[in-house]
């Protein structure tokens, strides 16, 4: 069976549950106190699709503010972006656009975008219509679902549904073997030392 | 000015104090070793290099926060390898247990929420505080920092005004309190304690909450935002990261290390160590700069690039953060962090990984390259390849089941527990805490004694070499030579000749177990 890996990026406010996601697609695990992500994550989750194995390389990148200027690092290359909000929270959602306007400005021109509406099990505290969110993901071409980390709603449809989306394989890729590199950013805004 | 306190240094903490000591061959080392041994020589010193910045003393490493130091410590440098007998007499004002019990707020979890007019927050031991120069709140141990912003401006307050008579506020006492301010432009860091430290274990305190706020931004950065906006609220950029700075304060309450300035290592046949940090050398990459196994705590090995040297207290913000974040426990973490005490401009990147998800062991491997991390990761796969190959692992994981060993041990009926460090080294040995320290509230009140211990024998006008001390509920002893540190603490009921005999006994079998204890050939690349 061919294998391809599908490199995924997520990005979205602090808090607003990405951990949360990954680990729920990769372990099947969840829990309520995790600590915010520091830096950035990376794990890996191999899953058939039609006669094809996708393994997932996915970066789980932290949402605070001072590892802002990291992110390129982590879209640039991916095949996949997951941009997830709290539906609890607006502000997540004003996050989440600017996100996607970064994405159009410096992302791959291919990326494809998935919009994650997360704690949607938590309806009472709901501050982000289902249809505001959908009709957005809509006029932007991006898939889009309402998830539940806590409860394992549709997490894994999430991944089914970027399997689906991305182009068919080009054959000369999965020869490349170890897909792809960080790649260094074209202006640095940070050096490192040494 | 920092040169100036450099030069001012008691006369036993001698001559080169950066780098490594000088090499010392394994012929040299005293099979029975006394209390006047020199140093390099003293159960735990490397056999030939050492792995840290040697800082071997606190005096260096307070240097740099105690600007215009204008005491002039006079050291007993007459009396090195005086007998016993001469040592300080026990204190008249004993320890008072009860000072130390304060209202307790529940433990675990940030006591973000805390009412800042309440008798509890007031009854605190240990407040710390984080303003910018503007006065603007950035931290706050205890309580939210919006409530505290016209306590925060009153502070920022006071420093100005003595400033601006050309001076520098260094501390207040009053009332069995002490106020502790620490000026690192551009943050202000104040403490306020009810404790037994002195200001200057405080303020060594408030160094370590300034690195770690370094350790995220770099001081560039830092330098760079205020320069651009004098009211900016940092705490935009800090958040996420409270838990650090919480947990780094509980550690100084209560880890030996960060008093110290040490790092304790785990327990390991020597070859076990051997193969670990020769499999750990064996899978380098061109940008790696240290590679860190740690075990909880613990070190396993650290095994550096030729010519660079890391600091302990480097080592204590990456135990910290690793220790206070359940986010590395899945997968690979990757993060930039800046080691201050190496470079406050620059970042690092750290590849931050458990070898297994439910294992204490956790493997740090640190770059300079921050699109490094495929390499990092694939030698960290080399790594565990060829532990396993070796079949160190088993060996390995049972270590790590036993973390520490009882005091039992030792073969001193009277000795509850004692830290241990080997100045040259770097490194501590400490057993487990027995019965009586085992809750949070008595393992604090221990390391109170010993810091309090601690701030006696490194009095910056005083300074002694050995202090024996009566309490209610122990007997302590604390001895220093130019080779170690050692703090015993004994049952009420041992006397103190009995406690004099102990030091020659436990010495003698930290040396029969040193191979064990310490890491004696630590490697590079």
């Amino acid at each position: 069976m061919a294998l391809r890996e599908l490199k995924v990026c997520l990005l979205g406010d602090t808090g607003v549950g990405k951990s949360s996601i990954v680990w729920r697609f990769v372990e099947d695990s969840f829990d309520p106190n995790i600590n915010p992500t520091i830096g950035a994550s990376f794990m890996t989750k191999t899953v058939q699709y039609q006669n094809e194995l996708h393994k997932f390389l996915i970066w789980d990148t932290a949402g605070q503010e001072r590892f802002r200027a990291l992110a390129p690092m982590y879209y640039r290359g991916s095949a996949a972006a997951i941009i997830v909000y709290d539906i609890t929270k607006e502000e997540s959602f004003q996050t989440l656009k600017n996100w996607v306007k970064e994405l159009r400005q410096h992302g791959p021109p291919n990326i494809v975008v998935a919009i994650a509406g997360n704690k949607c099990d938590l309806t009472d505290a709901r501050e982000v219509p289902e249809k505001e969110a959908k009709d957005y993901a809509d006029s932007i071409h991006a898939i889009f679902v309402e998830t539940s980390a806590k409860n394992a709603i549709n997490i894994n449809e999430l991944f089914i549904e970027i399997s689906q989306r991305i182009p068919v394989t080009d054959p000369s890729m999965g020869a490349a073997g170890k897909g792809f590199k960080l790649r260094r950013q074209a202006s640095e805004s940070r050096r490192s030392c040494c | 000015m920092a040169a100036d306190v450099h030069n001012k240094k008691v006369a036993w903490e001698t001559q080169n104090g950066s780098l490594a000591p000088v090499g010392k061959l394994r012929a040299e080392r005293s099979d029975s070793p006394t209390p006047g041994l020199v140093e390099g020589t003293e159960p735990g010193a490397g056999q030939d290099d050492a792995m840290f910045v040697h800082t071997r003393s606190f005096e260096d490493l307070t240097a740099d926060g105690e600007e215009g130091e204008d005491t002039d410590p006079s050291g007993p440098a007459s009396g090195l390898g005086t007998p016993l007998g001469d040592r300080e007499q026990p204190e008249a004002e004993p320890v008072g247990p009860e000072e130390e019990q304060a209202p307790e707020a529940p433990a675990g979890g940030r006591a973000e929420e805390e009412d800042v007019t309440s008798e509890a927050w007031r009854g605190r031991r240990k407040h710390v505080f984080v303003l910018s120069e503007a006065g603007k709140p950035i931290y706050s141990r205890y309580g939210t920092e919006e409530a505290l912003s016209s306590t925060m401006g009153v502070m920022m307050a006071l420093v100005s005004f003595v400033e601006a008579g050309k001076n520098v506020i260094r501390s207040i006492h009053a009332d069995g309190y002490k106020v502790v301010f620490l000026r690192k432009s551009p943050l202000v860091l104040v403490g306020v304690a009810h404790t037994r430290q002195s200001e200057r274990e405080l303020t060594r305190e408030l160094l370590y909450i300034y690195y770690q706020i370094v350790s995220l931004l770099t001081l560039t950065q830092l330098n760079h935002i205020f320069q651009r906006k004098q009211n900016y609220d940092l705490r935009r950029l800090l958040a996420g990261s409270e838990h650090l700075t919480d947990n780094l304060l509980k550690l100084l309450d209560r880890d030996p290390g960060l008093l110290l300035c040490a790092v304790s290592c785990l327990p390991l046949p020597s070859s076990t160590r051997d193969v670990i940090s020769s499999s750990l050398q064996a899978a380098k990459s061109k940008s790696l700069v240290f590679s860190i196994l740690l075990a909880g705590n613990q070190l396993v090995t650290l095994v550096r690039k030729k010519d660079q040297y890391l600091h302990h207290m480097d080592l204590h913000l990456l135990f910290n953060l690793v220790g206070s974040s359940s986010s590395f426990r899945e997968g690979e973490g990757w993060t930039p962090i800046c080691l201050p005490k190496f470079n406050t401009a620059g970042f690092f990147h750290a590849h931050i990984s458990y070898l297994e998800p439910a294992s204490d062991l956790c493997l740090i491997l640190v770059s300079t390259d921050r699109e490094d991390f495929f390499n990092l990761s694939d030698c960290k796969q080399r790594f565990l390849e060829r532990l396993r190959r070796r079949s160190a692992y088993p060996a390995l994981q049972e270590a790590t089941r036993s973390p520490s060993y009882p005091v039992s041990q030792v073969g001193i009926p009277e000795l509850r527990h004692f830290v241990y460090k080997s100045k040259s080294s770097g490194l501590y040995t400490s057993p487990e805490l027995p019965a009586p320290y085992q809750t949070e509230e008595e393992q604090e009140r221990l390391m109170g004694l010993y810091q309090y211990l601690h701030s006696r024998v490194h009095h910056t006008t005083r300074p002694l070499r050995s202090i024996y001390h009566c309490g209610e509920r122990e007997n302590l002893l604390a001895w220093v030579t130019s080779g170690f540190e050692l703090y015993l603490c004994f049952s009420p009921l041992g006397t103190k000749a009995q406690a004099v005999m102990a030091i020659n006994k436990l010495l003698k079998w930290i040396r029969k177990e040193e191979d064990r204890l310490f890491i004696l050939s630590p490697q590079t690349y």
